[in-house]
This record gives structure tokens, sequence and C-alpha cells, in this order.
């Protein structure tokens, strides 16, 4: 607020009227809006904090970090988080796996090879893939991708972990995609002749210089792809099962930290038990998880970038 | 340095007509190394009615000049002139450019280099370049310079120790950088930066070597170590160079050519453009009336 005295000084002397006071009054509106996200923001992550705090009071974190059988709703209880741990993992690295050399080969080709027609062609058609809702692609998981892995893989479960991974990474690879060709056609062109004007190749020049030049940024992508990953709902709760266990077979029925949310605000377990606020402790992990990630991401690309000139 | 592989189709140019280009006369000059005959050397690169078009935007025109073999050209004119359009032409730099097109031929050895089926890369390592802009590449200053014998297929390790060293000394960087050989490019000074793209085109090994300012960020000490390196280069390499220190021009080159507004206005033995200017163009420039 301390600039709105000097807007108004800066306006002609005989321009004043309305204006003098309709400038602070839009500063304070749009104030007022950037406060409400901090606000909002800060109010979330209090509340899991607060909730999760209640958990932890009953449960120790040692041993909800460590356990390895979820069964919070049984008697006796056991909160052991690393079975769904396992199952987000499992399903996001199966993603990355596959979404991230298709990402990156499919940004090279539209950054250095497309012709701008097919470049023109692509990129929308990778827009409409990011604007897909992901309840399409769980049921196109249960429907399409699940019989396919099971008549590949006969012993596979109906849900299984590689149905969610599939799907997930459909779900990242636009995300890679495009936060890739980004930093790479941002790549400058005086460097690309720099190389070309020595003799190399035009795969010398995208491997030798342009993806080593835009590594930085390529590595934000995979980070903010993976994160994404990790906090996907919908479709791996459609797809991979809910069956929190401990296992790194793709092929089998699993649950991740998101799905097992899904389950408990949706099923009947009452509000203010410890089952209940096991969804908050999970939440907070989960945050965590794709905060670090996030964190991660922005420094590299503030640390690692490399200036071009 | 030379390999002995290297290309070279003397023989032939004897046989080739002389392109269209403003005559040159017969004089002695009083520069040390200066060659006396231009016309009596065979032409490296040879361009015959060079039109070049930005899209819509027709930069050069009708171009014709030629470029003696192990001489010195200077290219000069005031700021847009077309001279680095001119210079990127001769290693198809422009083929970068979407929508450049150009009419006429440039004859390399007699070969024109922009016939359909040409080896751009083959050209382009015979062809060097150092860059108006310098662009190291984000690597350790020891990659910026084994770039191009890497990408030419060298790669023992004691072979590219012994081109770096040289390139960089060549290009009288050796001494400031020896000792961090492994650290980023871009930690350099500008001017430190520019002679490294300069070792680093000179370790490609060109017959030709075209030069876009080389010295425009240097300081006085640096750019005369550019040019005695220019001056000792032209015994085993064809160069062109663009200045816009009219002092470098006659220092450095044996032949000048006067570019403006996308014309060639007079080409010829350095000391006949610098005393005797046929064009008024060329004297108002030369004598600082405008550009
Ligand atoms: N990539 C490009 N696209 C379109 N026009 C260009 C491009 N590069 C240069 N030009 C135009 O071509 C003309 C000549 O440019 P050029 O860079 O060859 O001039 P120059 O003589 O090298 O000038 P300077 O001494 O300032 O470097 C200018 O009018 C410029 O605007
Ligand atoms: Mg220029």
């Amino acid at each position: 607020m301390s600039s709105a005295p000097s807007v108004t000084a800066e306006k002609p002397v005989v321009s004043g009227g309305p204006r003098r006071w309709g400038e602070p009054l839009m500063h304070g509106l749009l104030w007022l809006c950037a406060l409400a996200s901090v606000f909002v923001t800060i109010s979330i992550v209090l509340i899991l904090l607060v909730e999760s705090l209640e958990f932890f009071r009953q449960v120790s974190v040692v041993e909800f970090l460590s356990g390895t059988v979820w069964e919070p709703h049984a008697t006796p209880a056991r909160f052991g988080i690393l079975p769904l741990a396992c199952g987000t993992l499992l399903v996001t690295a199966g993603a990355a796996i596959i979404a991230i050399p298709m990402g990156l080969g499919a940004a090279i080709y539209l950054s250095e090879y497309a012709t701008p027609v097919v470049r023109d062609v692509l990129k929308p058609v990778l827009e409409i893939l990011a604007g897909i809702p992901s309840v399409v692609f769980g049921y196109l998981a249960i429907v399409f991708i699940s019989p396919i892995v099971r008549s590949l893989f006969p012993q596979a479960d109906v849900f299984n972990a590689l149905n969610a991974s599939i799907v997930v990474a459909i779900m990242i690879l636009p995300m890679i995609v495009s936060l890739s060709e980004d930093v790479l056609r941002s790549v400058p062109r005086s460097l690309r002749e720099g190389a070309y004007a020595l003799g190399a190749t035009k795969l010398d020049v995208t491997a030798g210089v342009v993806v080593p030049a835009a590594l930085s940024g390529i590595m934000a992508s995979f980070l903010l792809a993976i994160a994404r990953a990790v906090g996907e709902t919908m479709a791996v709760t459609l797809a991979a099962g809910k069956r929190p266990q401990l296992t790194l077979n793709p092929l089998e029925s699993i649950q991740t930290m998101t799905a097992y949310i899904v389950e408990t605000t949706k099923g009947d377990v009452p509000r203010g038990t410890l089952g209940y606020q096991t969804i908050f402790a999970v939440g907070l992990t989960l945050f965590l998880a794709t905060l670090a990630l996030n964190v991660l991401a922005q420094w590299i690309l503030k640390h690692m970038r490399e200036k071009y000139e | 340095m030379t390999p002995p592989s290297k290309p070279q189709s003397m023989t032939e140019l004897t046989a080739e007509p002389k392109p269209r280009t403003l005559p040159l006369r017969r004089t002695t000059v009083d520069h040390s190394r200066v060659v006396d005959d231009l016309l009596d050397r065979p032409q490296k690169v040879v361009a015959r009615d060079v039109n070049f078009f930005y899209g819509e935007h027709h930069a050069l025109h009708d171009v014709s000049l030629s470029i003696p073999q192990n001489c010195v050209t200077a290219l000069i004119g005031p700021s847009g002139c077309c001279k680095s359009t001119f210079l990127r032409c001769i290693n198809r730099m422009n083929d970068m450019i979407e929508g450049t097109r150009l009419s006429g031929q440039i004859l390399l050895d007699d070969v024109d280099i922009y016939r359909p089926r040409t080896d751009v890369v083959e050209l382009r390592k015979r062809v060097g370049m150092v860059f108006q802009k310098s662009n190291p590449f984000p690597k350790s200053i020891y990659e910026n310079v084994a770039y191009g014998p890497k990408v030419a297929g060298i790669r023992q390790r004691s072979q590219l120790d012994e081109i770096v060293e040289k390139c960089l000394r060549r290009a009288a960087l050796w001494e400031e950088v020896a000792d961090r050989l492994a650290a980023s490019a871009l930690q350099l000074s500008g001017g430190q930066q520019q002679r490294l793209c300069i070792a680093r085109a000179l370790a490609t090994d060109p017959d030709v070597l075209l030069m876009d300012e080389p010295a425009s960020a240097l300081d006085p000490k640096s750019t005369a170590r550019i040019e005695d390196l220019i001056f000792e280069l032209k015994d085993s390499y064809t160069i062109v160079i663009v200045t816009h220190t009219m002092k470098q021009a006659a220092r450095v080159s044996d032949q000048t050519a006067f570019f403006y507004e996308g014309r060639l206005v007079e080409v010829g033995a350095t000391t006949d453009v610098f005393t005797k200017p046929r064009q008024r163009q060329t004297e108002d420039y030369i004598t600082g009336r405008f550009g």
C-alpha cells in the first residue's frame, strides 16, 4: 500500500476527482485477492498439521513411518504407512519410467525436428490430452488397459499397479513434453549455430549441445511431473485396486495414499475417530512429498540453470 | 595441425574463368607481407551474382567477390550493410534461418556450395566461423575447444589435449585458463569468451576461417594478439574478417571489400582501397564521414 501516494502524485494535477480514490481502492481490492490465496494456503496447511497432531498423539511417528502393515480399521488397528507409500511409489515409478523417455523424446522431436506445420498440429493435441478429466483416464484404465495387461500377463490382478502406471504416464506426458519443449526451444539459436559451424550434425547438436544446455529445465519438468503423479488420485483409485500391501510387483492390486484418502473420506468411518484422522496424517505425508519435489524442482531451476550468454 | 587428407582442388582453379569483380590493379604496396597481386593467386571462395533474401527482404544485391587463397579479406561497411549476411552465406549458416533464399553461386575450390546435395556438414568443417556475438557452449573451457575435433571423430584424449592447448595458445587465451580448463566457459569474461570461440573455430582446422568482428570485445593487447594470429594463420588458411575498425582492416588485410546497403561497392587491394578509393562512398566511409 505504500506506493499508493506516489501513484496519485504521478498523475497530472488537473485530472484529480474520482480517480484519486479509485486507484487506492483497486490497489486494495487486488491486494485482498492476493491475501486470500495466501490465507487459504496457510489455513489448509494448519488444518493438516493440527489434525495430524491429534493423530500422532495416539500413534507414534516412528510406528507410522516404519510400520509395514496398514490396517487402520481393524482391531487391533495397525498404522504403518509403508504399504500405502509403496503403492504410490510403485505407480509413480512405473509412470515415470514410461513417461520420461517418451516425453523427452517427443519434446526433442517437437523442438528440434518437427516442421512448424507438424508442431502446430501436435501441440494442440497435447493440450487436449492434458485437458481430459482424470476420471476418464481411470475408467479407460479399467475398460481398455487392464484387459491388455491381463492378456500379456495372465497372473495380473484385474486392478493392478501397472494399469495405474500406464494411465498416470499418459496423464503426465503432456506436462513433460510441453515443459521440456519450452526449455529446449529457449536454448538460443546462437548456440546451435556455434555447433553447426564446427561441422556438427543435427544429432551432435541436439544430443551434445541443446539437451545438455537445457538439462536443468528438463530435470525440473520431470520432477514436476512426478509430483503430479504422486498426487494423482482419481485414476489410481479406479485402476490400482484397494489392497494396501508392501509389494514391488506391478501386476498386483495395491492402494496408494491418495486412493486410501478417497476411500476413507467416502466410507462409513465415523468422524473424530482415530481411523478417520488417518486421512490427515496420510494427507500430510503426501503434501510433504509433493512439496519436497516442487521445492527441489524450483531449486534446480534457480541454481542450476545455465545463463547462455 | 593440418591433416594430410584435406581436399584441395587447386589444380582446377586455373581453368576457371575469372568471376565478374571490380578490376584490381597491380600495385606495389608497403605492407610487409601483403601479396602484391591478388588476382594471380588461386581464388579460394568465389561469389557470383549473389542475391540473398530474408523472406521478402532483399538483403544482398548482385554481390560478386573473389577471395584469394592464403590472404586476408576484410569486409567493411556501415552497420546493417549485410557484412554478416554475406559472411554467413559462405558456410551456409543462413540456412538455419527460416524463409531465407539465395540466388547466384558461391564456389569453394570451384565447387558451388549451393548446388543440390551439398554436404553442409562437410562444408562447415572446411569453412570455420567466429560469430559476431560470442557463443561459447555452456560446457567447460576444455569441452568447448574439443567439441569440433570430437564431432569430427577424434576420441584419443592425448590428441584432444594437444589440440586444445595449441588452439588456446594461438587464440592468446592459454595463460589465462591453463589452470582451469574444467571450469565453465560461461565464467570467462566477454573478451575471454570471444577468444575461446576463436580457439574453438581453429580446433576443427578449417581451410577458410570466417571471422565476424573477432576483436570487438577485446582490449588493445588481446586485439594485437588476435591480429598477430590472423597474420600467422594466413599461411595456412584463407581468412575473411568483418571489422568496424578501419585501422584493423588496414593492418591485417590484403584485400578489402566495402559493402553499402547490401551491395558490394568496391573491392581491391587494401592499400588501394584505403589510399585511393575509386568510389565516393568508400572514401566517405573510410574517412569517417558516415557509418
Ligand atoms: N535473421 C534475420 N532475419 C531478417 N533480417 C535479418 C536477419 N539478420 C539480419 N537481417 C537484416 O539484414 C540486414 C543486414 O544485416 P547484417 O547482420 O548482415 O548487417 P551487418 O553489416 O553485419 O551489420 P553490423 O555491422 O551491425 O553487424 C539488416 O537490415 C538486418 O535487419
Ligand atoms: Mg554483423
